[in-house]
């Protein structure tokens, strides 16, 4: 495994105003690196999601520090975040998000389209993703036109279309049975294979676990237990 | 602060001023040619359509029923502005027609006339004291004057008599349909517009008629010579027109000047100026300006249209803005995608803003048939709508920029949606 492409140290988040402020993250720390594939797990409210936006630069920490590919995201202003999750990050999510009224082929070409990347090799860059997903075939199918899992797929193919480094996946097979799960994660897998890439994925499903190079466990904003797979608990 | 403090600091501000002026061309002009050139890329194939078109034009079309509330929202703030704008350039072509039809160097008129139709009169020694000033050639009495003209089934109406002789310099009939100019030397000759016909109470070539207690016959006809302010003109020569009006044979209302061959306009105005005593001369553009700013701002007649037309404005800009901002926020999730995914604040206004085009566009090219068809309707009424290519241009531009001030809403509510959403929903 090489270098951290995502680093969170001692993060600590406060959500909403007031009376309803929340503590969502209380001194998180944690790294994904090149070539793994982490899984953070947890019950719904212990900031899993949180930590996912915090990571992808969605949400700025009220304390501590994040690093993406050695980028400190400190004192960036809102563009340069995006910059920054633009270039380095792909994302995969619950409910694919995907736009129903374009084609496989231009929900995939979206990530690129938003770098200003209007050049004819963007077609190729597409089909080539499309490929390593295995929906060569359905290039030009609308999201409504294609099974769940497939679409989960597609949202895989726009997420490493742009060679990012880092890849954080939100329950990307809560809404799959196991097989079509099964196939996605393997993809993932596959992606976290590669040495400059690191894959998170925030799950609730054990059968995925097996995937996993290591696991991390939070609960209440806190990082309870750190696991490499096959092993034991690291840290508590 | 010095009077030398303030210059310098009123110098400091100009260079700035001028810095920022200088920037913003510059940026304008890299802006558009990176426009240009992108243009050029995608025709020649070297690059690929940009999907926030397809974005935007799916975010358009994708709810009909508001589609067509914001089409209608925009034809009807158009066609209410066209109309307006195009009754206003009506209104200000008719109001110096009689000034742009007359071949004089320089109008001579009674100190204090406001417009054309002032019926304030000049002596015939004025016309003397203009024929004395070096550079002027020829100075032509013309009478504007109200009568009235007896309708033949009953009743009087106005009409504004022009009477001016057959001459070179004359205030004579245009666009003829019936009849020859020779014919209003006959006696008791009138010329009228066809478009009067009806308030007239005549059907035209032949008919004779009544003007004051005097006989007229109508024996000249023309088509599209009307007063904005509905009253028919007559046209008839000056002593005729005297008579019919009632005036001293030594009355004119403007004295049209020709300047002999060489005479420099302005300094022959100054002249007369110093010599005319109870008259002033005055170029005819200045007198078109006059009567222009007499008849739209003095009467409160301009006011008036401008003001139909900015709230045709603000009714489309409010009935855009709603419906782009309904429909950015059913489309906030696929928004909060692509903020999620990377996109630039830029590649959300530019969606937003081609849907706003895109608007403009159609709701624009339907205005625009409607305005044709109100053109062609007024063609021949008392107050025609005109749109000159200059004024339909205009409205384009207006109708974009109405679609783009439409777009802000809409704007702030995505540049304020959280990217992070995109994990919740």
């Amino acid at each position: 495994m090489s270098d951290p492409v995502v680093e969170a140290t001692d993060v600590v988040k406060f959500l909403g105003q007031g009376a309803g402020k929340v503590q969502a993250l209380r001194g998180v720390s944690l790294s994904l690196n090149g070539g793994e594939l982490v899984m953070l797990m947890g019950p719904s409210g212990s900031g899993k999601t949180t930590l996912l936006s915090v990571l992808g630069c969605m949400l700025s920490p009220n304390m501590g520090s994040v690093r993406v590919c050695g980028h400190a995201t400190a004192g960036l202003a809102p563009e340069q975040l995006t910059a920054l999750r633009r270039d380095h990050i792909g994302f995969v999510f619950q409910s694919y998000h995907l736009f129903p009224t374009l084609t496989a082929m231009d929900n995939v070409r979206l990530a690129l389209d938003v770098r200003g990347d209007y050049s004819r090799r963007v077609i190729e860059r597409a089909k080539e993703a499309l490929a390593t997903v295995g929906l060569s075939h359905k290039t030009r199918s609308y999201p409504l036109q294609l099974s769940s899992g497939e679409q989960q797929r597609v949202a895989i193919a726009r997420a490493i279309i742009g060679d990012v480094p880092a890849i954080l996946a939100d329950e990307p097979t809560a809404a799959l049975d196991s097989e079509n799960g099964h196939a996605v994660m393997s993809i993932l897998a596959n992606i976290a294979r590669q040495e400059t890439r690191g894959v998170l994925v925030v799950t609730h499903d054990p059968r995925i676990l097996p995937f996993a190079h290591r696991i991390i466990h939070i609960e209440d904003g806190r990082i309870i237990r750190k696991t490499r797979n096959g092993g034991t608990p690291t840290q508590l | 602060m010095t009077r030398v403090e303030f210059i310098s600091v009123s110098r400091q501000g100009l260079r700035g001023g001028l810095r920022r002026l200088s920037e913003f061309t510059a940026r304008t002009f890299i802006y558009l040619w990176r426009v240009a050139a992108f243009a050029v890329s995608l025709l020649t194939g070297r690059k690929i359509t940009p999907l926030f078109f397809k974005l935007a034009a799916r975010n358009l079309f994708h709810d009909r029923l508001r589609l067509a509330a914001t089409i209608t929202g925009i034809v009807f703030s158009m066609v209410l502005v066209t109309v307006q704008m195009g009754l206003f350039v009506s209104f200000r072509t008719m109001v110096t027609t009689m000034i742009d039809h007359a071949p004089a160097d320089l109008w001579i008129m009674p100190l204090g006339t406001k417009c054309f139709e002032d019926p304030a009169l000049l002596d015939e020694r004025e016309r003397f004291r203009a024929l004395s000033v070096p550079g002027v050639a020829e100075a032509v009495p013309v009478l504007v004057s109200f009568a009235q003209w007896h309708i033949p089934s009953g009743g009087t109406t106005p009409v504004l008599l022009i009477g001016s002789d057959r001459n070179e310099l004359g205030l004579q009939p245009w666009n003829i349909v019936g009849g020859d100019l020779h014919n209003l030397s006959i006696p008791d000759a009138v010329a009228v517009d066809r478009s009067y016909f009806e308030r007239l109470g005549t059907s035209g070539l032949g008919d004779t008629v009544e003007i004051g207690d005097l006989k007229a016959k109508i024996h000249l006809v023309t088509q599209g010579i009307r007063s904005f302010t509905t009253t028919p003109f007559v046209f008839t020569p000056l002593d005729r027109a005297r008579n019919y009006a009632g005036i001293s044979g030594k009355k004119a209302t403007y004295l049209l000047v020709r300047l002999q061959g060489g005479a420099d306009a302005e300094s022959v105005r100054t002249h007369l100026n110093q010599t005319l005593a109870k008259a002033e001369a005055l170029a005819p553009d200045a007198f078109r300006s006059r009567s222009r700013s007499f008849w739209l701002f003095g009467t409160g007649a301009g006011a008036a249209l401008f003001a139909g037309a900015l709230l045709g404005m603000i009714v489309g800009i409010v009935i855009v803005a709603q419906t782009l901002y309904a429909s950015t926020k059913e489309f906030s999730n696929e928004f909060a995608t692509l903020r999620a995914i990377g996109s630039s604040s830029r590649y959300v206004y530019t969606v937003i803003i081609i849907q706003a085009l895109m608007s403009a566009a159609i709701g624009f090219g339907v205005a625009a048939v409607i305005g044709k068809v109100i053109v062609k309707a007024t063609a021949d009424s008392a107050l025609p709508v005109l749109i000159p290519a200059g004024l339909m241009i205009s409205l384009f531009l207006l109708t974009v920029a109405m679609c783009v001030v439409s777009a802000i809403a809409a704007i702030v509510h995505i540049m304020r949606t959280d990217p992070a959403v995109v994990f919740t929903q």
